[in-house]
């Protein structure tokens, strides 16, 4: 009782206020430490390590062959992977939202499958479908494509992983802007295709650019079901992650932490935009 | 030109609820009808499927000698205004206005032209370059309807246009939609819950309740000539008396109220009167029907509402101009008397009851509506 007194003075409420000052100070010094250590630590070893001996390292990296490869096999699938990925993503999303059916909540469970699936599992499940003996094998073996242990294979896996980014960032818009501004555009005479492209499209762009950002940057990333399906053959079916993945064991590390770098660089460049989509798909939200 | 809309026994099924039932009236051409009723009596659906964007289960749709029931939202060629506006909220107000001419592939120049007519129709001239979020809702609603009449439909669909809007600014801008819409007198089918915007706008009401039209008429009409109970105790507001007829008199507890209406002697009945129509003896006076007490005097500007509680124990709500108020004090004894009122039969009784006075059922207009 005597305590709460003090503390009600003038000079109590000074104490209380250093206190909570304190308090506030420790927990940010405390993120600080733990983010520092786990994010801007790795990140900052891999720059220092990569240059140590000098920027040479860079072009000496990159004028070899299998690196620029690597590079340019990880645009591909990267395109790919968000061409296909935006266009079903915005397809079921707006399935998922304006259609009413059996099994619809089925379907968008499922739709967090391949978030919950590791992805060496599904590496391992296209393997099966595609490989010796498979259900698919019979069918691509007759017309002559390589399925496994090459592009097609890559890209279908890298897909799979990354169905859910961009269905799951415009669903929740489709819905918050409702069907009003479609009925308007119908009543107003346009088409429903003129009505996708003029009031829906534009009223999710930000959600599905923040989905294909994430999109871009998970498939880039990507390497666990892609090192089961690639067959890992040098210069022809290894991507980025996974030329780090064998130069590390070629004990390359020169290369290893250059491309490692690089490849950091292209993320924090997304991060950057996914931040400024979110920025912007929030301050439309408030209108 | 502007077209009447017919509708002939329109009838909408959502799985096994029937939102819409046998709904036939129409709507005269250059004139503005009102569809009226509370939430949920499917007033809203029978507008949504004259507009095309719902499918009727059953029934027909006219605009003019064309039949619509059929054809595409696209094809029919009408204005549809929304409670929340709608409004395309990443293009300007030009561009709000002009997209139902755009996707018509009207040329620029006439569409820029179509625009500013518009514009200055809704005096929002100095306003076209803002997006929806910097205006009022009273603009935004203006801008609808610019962007509504700009491809010159041949009907105007409004539903529940001033629903979103404070008191001051519907009031306004329904002042303003009157003067609108004699300059350019399109057919125009008003939704609304609220009475006070039908009576002063429309021309003709279709009242709903459950799916049903209740009464067609003239405010008017359905303002001093209730066709049912429900219109009754929904347009205006009035104090409901349970009791059965006696002798062209409804008889509730130890009182009785003169009826116009013709009901079979001893049917479960109840009596309508409007607030207005209950006068206060006070000071003494004599006549009346019945003995009450004033139990709470509340102000309303130029009038009063006076509770009143009879001796029999039910309770009155009278609208009394202030100055015939004299007497009429909280906890004085006056005589109560009561002038039109009207008698319509219980809808849970067929059978006279016997020696009842009073008969009170669940599920009923409430009495005295706010």
């Amino acid at each position: 009782m005597s305590d709460l007194a003090v503390l009600d003075t003038p000079q109590g409420a000074d104490i209380r206020r250093r206190r909570r000052r304190l308090v506030r100070a420790g927990v940010l010094g405390a993120c600080l430490v733990y983010l520092g250590f786990l994010l801007v630590g790795p990140l900052a070893g891999i720059a220092w390590t990569a240059l140590k001996s000098g920027w040479h390292v860079v072009p000496d990296t990159f004028s070899q062959t299998d690196v620029r490869h690597a590079f340019y096999l990880t645009a591909i699938i990267a395109v790919i992977t968000v061409v296909v990925t935006g266009f079903f993503g915005v397809v079921v999303a707006w399935v998922l939202v304006r259609q009413r059916f059996v099994g619809r909540s089925l379907l968008n469970a499922l739709v967090d499958l391949p978030f919950a699936l590791s992805p060496v599992a599904v590496g391992l499940a296209c393997m099966l479908i595609f490989g010796r003996g498979g259900w698919f094998e019979p069918f691509f073996a007759a017309r002559g494509i390589q399925v496994l242990f090459a592009l097609p294979s890559m890209v279908l896996v890298t897909i799979f992983i990354a169905i859910p980014f961009v269905i799951r960032e415009v669903q929740p818009v489709l819905e918050e802007v409702g069907t009003e501004e479609e009925d308007a555009s119908r009543t107003l005479g346009a088409s429903v295709t003129q009505t996708f492209f003029r009031v829906t499209l534009p009223n999710i762009r930000w959600a599905l650019l923040y989905g294909i950002a994430l999109t871009t940057a998970r498939s880039i990333g990507e390497i666990g079901a892609v090192l089961v399906v690639s067959g890992l053959t040098q210069g022809s079916t290894e991507t980025a992650t996974l030329y780090i993945y064998r130069a590390m064991e070629d004990r390359l590390f020169s290369e290893a932490y250059v491309v490692a770098l690089t490849l950091a660089a292209v993320s924090i460049v997304i991060l950057a935009a996914i931040e400024w989509f979110k920025h912007k798909r929030i301050r439309e939200d408030e209108t | 030109m502007s077209e009447p809309i017919r509708v002939e026994d329109l009838t909408k099924r959502f799985g096994d609820f029937e939102a819409v039932r046998d709904v036939t009236f129409t709507a005269e051409a250059g004139s503005i009808t009102g569809l009226l009723g509370p939430s949920g009596s499917g007033k809203s659906t029978v507008l949504r499927m004259i507009a095309g964007l719902e499918t009727p289960t059953a029934g027909r749709i006219w605009m003019g000698n064309e039949e619509h029931t059929d054809k595409s939202v696209q094809e029919r060629r009408v204005g549809f205004v929304f409670q929340h506006y709608a409004l395309f909220r990443h293009m300007t107000v030009e561009q709000n206005v002009a997209f139902g001419l755009a996707v018509r592939k009207m040329q620029k120049p006439e569409q820029r032209k179509r625009v500013d007519e518009l514009l200055e129709l809704v005096q929002l001239g100095p306003f076209r370059d803002r997006y929806p979020d910097q205006l009022s809702g009273g603009q935004r609603q203006r801008v609808a309807l610019a962007r509504a009449l700009a491809p010159r439909p041949q009907v105007l669909l409004l539903d529940e246009p001033f629903g979103a809007l404070d008191a001051r600014v519907r009031q306004e801008l329904r002042r303003w939609l009157d003067g609108l819409h004699r300059e350019i007198g399109v057919t125009s089918l008003l939704v609304t819950h609220d009475q006070d915007e039908v009576l002063e706008l429309a021309n003709k009401v279709v009242v709903m309740h459950e799916g049903r039209v209740e009464q067609v008429g003239t405010p008017n009409e359905i303002y001093n000539e209730p066709a049912t109970a429900f219109v009754a105790g929904f347009v205006g507001s009035a104090n409901v008396l349970h009791g059965h007829m006696v002798g062209g008199h409804v008889q509730f507890g130890e009182h009785r109220v003169a009826v116009s209406d013709e009901l079979e002697e001893g049917t479960a009945a109840r009596a309508y009167v409007r607030p207005h129509d209950i006068l206060v003896l006070a000071n003494g006076a004599e006549g009346g029907i019945a003995q009450a007490t004033v139990e709470r005097i509340t102000m309303l500007g130029w009038l009063s509402r006076v509770t009143l509680r009879l001796d029999g124990g039910e309770v009155l709500t009278a609208e009394v101009p202030n100055e015939d108020l004299e007497g009429v004090n909280l906890g004085a004894r006056v005589r109560v008397e009561m002038r039109r009122a009207r008698a319509f039969r219980a809808p849970d009784a067929v059978t006279p009851p016997e020696g009842t006075g009073q008969q009170r059922a669940a599920g009923d207009p409430p009495a005295v509506p706010e």
